[in-house]
């Protein structure tokens, strides 16, 4: 009962006394099998409340990480700490601490919702006169109350996948780890899946720390870690990374190109003539539109931002795009989940 | 930046399951156990078609040839180890279950839980067991039909026996299905060593008078010590004469001795012990 209570506190003010305590820190952080080194060298800190991404292609280490991270797999080197216990020393604080979504389906789906999470409950010591409570309430958040004596065989795949995230939360983890937690889901279930991690973040303030190969879906990181041969390449907040392979530019269709170019030079902008637009590289070239216009001082009749993407980010630090596994992960996604409702 | 690694919780030790923790997963094991199984009634069924051919043309079929003594018969005496049959085929088929759990990432769910492997293992024993003694127990509704008499004590023995046999074979099972990672190779190695102990258990003829290499197999046969029992409490109760007692003799005779049956009820429990410590390592290396 003092373990409960102890944890619910450390899942709403982790360390409130030492506000430096991270939600997940990891230094040097290795793993070999026989002679790969899945994981090498990654060293990286979590801040309670953040929602942090690992990114990466098929196996890039993401699981091994996290596997580590959960205390499933040993590391062979360097340490980390997830909620303030080590890895390594503390197995059984980590894993009461943490919530957990695999990258495979782990429902019994011969039980119905209600009877998932109870067991659940069970197996991580939630106090028995708060299941109820805690039951109906993740539930809730994921929007799934209605299905809650429904046998989870009945379930779609994202439905399942939600209800998967509700039990990662039932005992109030400090920490949320999912591994690719849409894979092979529809992009509106994909959207709907983000929206219940985000609500988890801001509802019940866990942390997340979370990994993918979706470009797309790692904006929505307040961090990123780019993982790529097991160590990590680049490590910042999306916009930092697209800052860091490259300016925005602004192209600027106008009545007279040649003589916007020249007026843009004279002003101290950096301009290059395209065909049929100008193209002025900046920071922030959002924010620069309006003066970019006023400085031509001339009709316009397009303008387009483009921003580096991640896309470009990863091509910039791999020297590869991520591009070319979606198809086939998609797939074996749907095969999966095939498999898993086929009994 | 620095990076504190072992601040947070003022918490030295580790935080293992406390034994209310471990008595309550255990609960929760065995209760899904029950709920799983409730809700596949055509295994329910199917599961009791076999014994109830083997009751019925068996036990038919061989008391046309073994006589009739003093109102006992062959379908009497065989009865006893068509319940046994029953419960220990159940017993070590729900231990099946852990296979379909690691297929389909179920078993994930519980061995990343902060609970000891310990706590599970005995969960799902004790819920096969209790899904095979009920199984067996089930199987009494046919003693009117054969002419075997019950009792409520009797009834309640017999459920002791079959609780104690029941626990004993799923640990076994248990033990083998936590080495094995496919569902296949637990059919095939359950059928290769199931049908063989069941067969030369005694639990289909008695165990006097046979060729020497039978006897030894028989008494070999673990088996042999949790189905004599449950045919010594049944057939005690049946009021028989003597001739027909020496016919259809109970207890096994172990080197010249009878063993009384609190020796066969020790056997089998320390089996139990024994196949359950073998489960539990079986489950320790399972990742
Ligand atoms: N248990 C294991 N034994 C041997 N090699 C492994 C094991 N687990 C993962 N690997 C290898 O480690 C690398 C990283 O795998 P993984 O962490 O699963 O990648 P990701 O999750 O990013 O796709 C891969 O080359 C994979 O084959
Ligand atoms: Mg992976």
């Amino acid at each position: 009962m003092a373990q409960w209570d102890g944890l619910l506190q450390g899942s709403a003010d982790a360390g409130a006394g030492e506000a430096a305590v991270a939600a997940v820190s990891a230094r040097g952080l290795s793993k070999r099998f026989g002679d790969l080194l899945a994981v090498r060298d990654v060293s990286f800190t979590v801040a309670p409340g953040e929602v942090f991404a690992f990114l990466g292609p098929n196996g890039a280490g993401k699981s091994t990480t996290i596997n580590m991270l959960c205390t499933l797999l040993l590391p062979s080197g360097g340490a980390a700490a997830v909620a303030g216990f080590d890895v390594a020393r503390q197995p059984a604080a980590v894993r009461r601490h943490i919530g957990l979504v695999f990258q495979d389906q782990t429902l019994d789906d011969q039980l119905t919702a209600e009877e998932n999470l109870r067991f659940h409950a069970v197996l991580y010591h939630v106090p028995a006169e708060r299941v109820a409570e805690r039951i109906g309430r993740v539930l809730e958040l994921v929007a799934l109350g209605d299905r809650r004596r429904d046998l989870v065989s009945t379930f779609s795949g994202g439905m399942a996948r939600r209800l998967e995230i509700a039990r990662a939360m039932l005992h109030t983890p400090a920490v949320l780890f999912l591994d690719e937690p849409t894979v092979g889901l529809d992009p509106q279930t994909r959207a709907l899946v983000w929206e219940d991690v985000l609500r988890m973040r801001d509802e019940e303030g866990v942390t997340i720390f979370l990994t993918t190969h979706y470009m797309d879906e790692a904006e929505y990181a307040q961090r990123i870690a780019i993982i790529d041969h097991g160590g990590i390449v680049a490590l910042d907040g999306p916009d930092a990374l697209k800052h860091s392979v490259g300016e925005d530019t602004v192209e600027l269709a106008t009545a007279d190109d040649a003589v916007a170019e020249r007026r843009l030079r004279a002003a101290g902008w950096q301009v290059r003539r395209g065909d049929g637009a100008v193209t002025v590289v900046t920071s922030d070239g959002e924010a620069q539109v309006a003066r970019l216009i006023g400085v031509a001082a001339l009709p316009v009749h397009g303008v387009h931002v483009h921003r580096p993407t991640l896309d470009d980010v990863f091509l910039h630090y791999t020297g590869r795009q991520i591009r070319e596994e979606h198809g086939e992960r998609q797939l074996s996604g749907r095969v999966r989940a095939f498999h898993a409702r086929r009994r | 930046m620095t990076v504190p690694l072992r601040a947070g919780p003022a918490l030295v030790a580790d935080q293992s399951p406390s034994l209310g923790e471990e008595l309550r997963t255990v609960g929760m094991v065995w209760e899904r156990e029950l709920i799983r199984f409730e809700r596949t009634r055509t295994r329910i069924l199917s599961s009791f078609i076999q014994p109830i051919l083997f009751l019925f043309v068996l036990g038919y079929g061989m008391s046309t040839l073994t006589p009739t003594v003093n109102g006992f018969d062959f379908k009497k005496f065989v009865f006893p180890g068509i319940v046994a049959m029953t419960v220990v085929t159940t017993a070590i088929f729900s231990a099946i279950s852990i296979v379909w759990d690691r297929e389909f990432g179920f078993l994930r769910e519980m061995l990343v839980a902060p609970v000891s492997r310990g706590a599970l293992v005995v969960g799902k024993c004790l819920g096969g067991a209790t899904i095979a003694t009920v199984q067996g127990t089930i199987m009494l509704a046919l003693a009117p039909l054969i002419g075997v008499r019950l009792t409520l004590p009797l009834v309640f023995a017999v459920i002791g026996c079959e609780l104690l046999m029941a626990l004993t074979l799923t640990a076994f099972g248990v033990a083998v299905a936590s080495r094995i990672q496919r569902m296949e190779g637990f059919q095939v190695v359950m059928q290769l060593l199931l049908f063989p102990m069941l067969f030369l258990s005694g639990a289909l003829f008695p165990l006097s008078g046979l060729p020497t290499w039978l006897t030894v197999i028989t008494r070999v046969n673990p088996l042999t010590y949790a189905v004599d029992p449950l045919r010594h409490v049944i057939q005690d109760a049946q009021n028989l004469t003597p001739q027909a007692a020496a016919r259809f003799p109970v207890g096994v005779s172990l080197f010249g001795t009878t063993l009384p049956i609190g020796a066969e009820l020790g056997i089998v429990s320390a089996l139990a012990v024994v196949f359950l410590a073998l489960a539990l390592t079986g489950f320790r290396r399972t990742g």
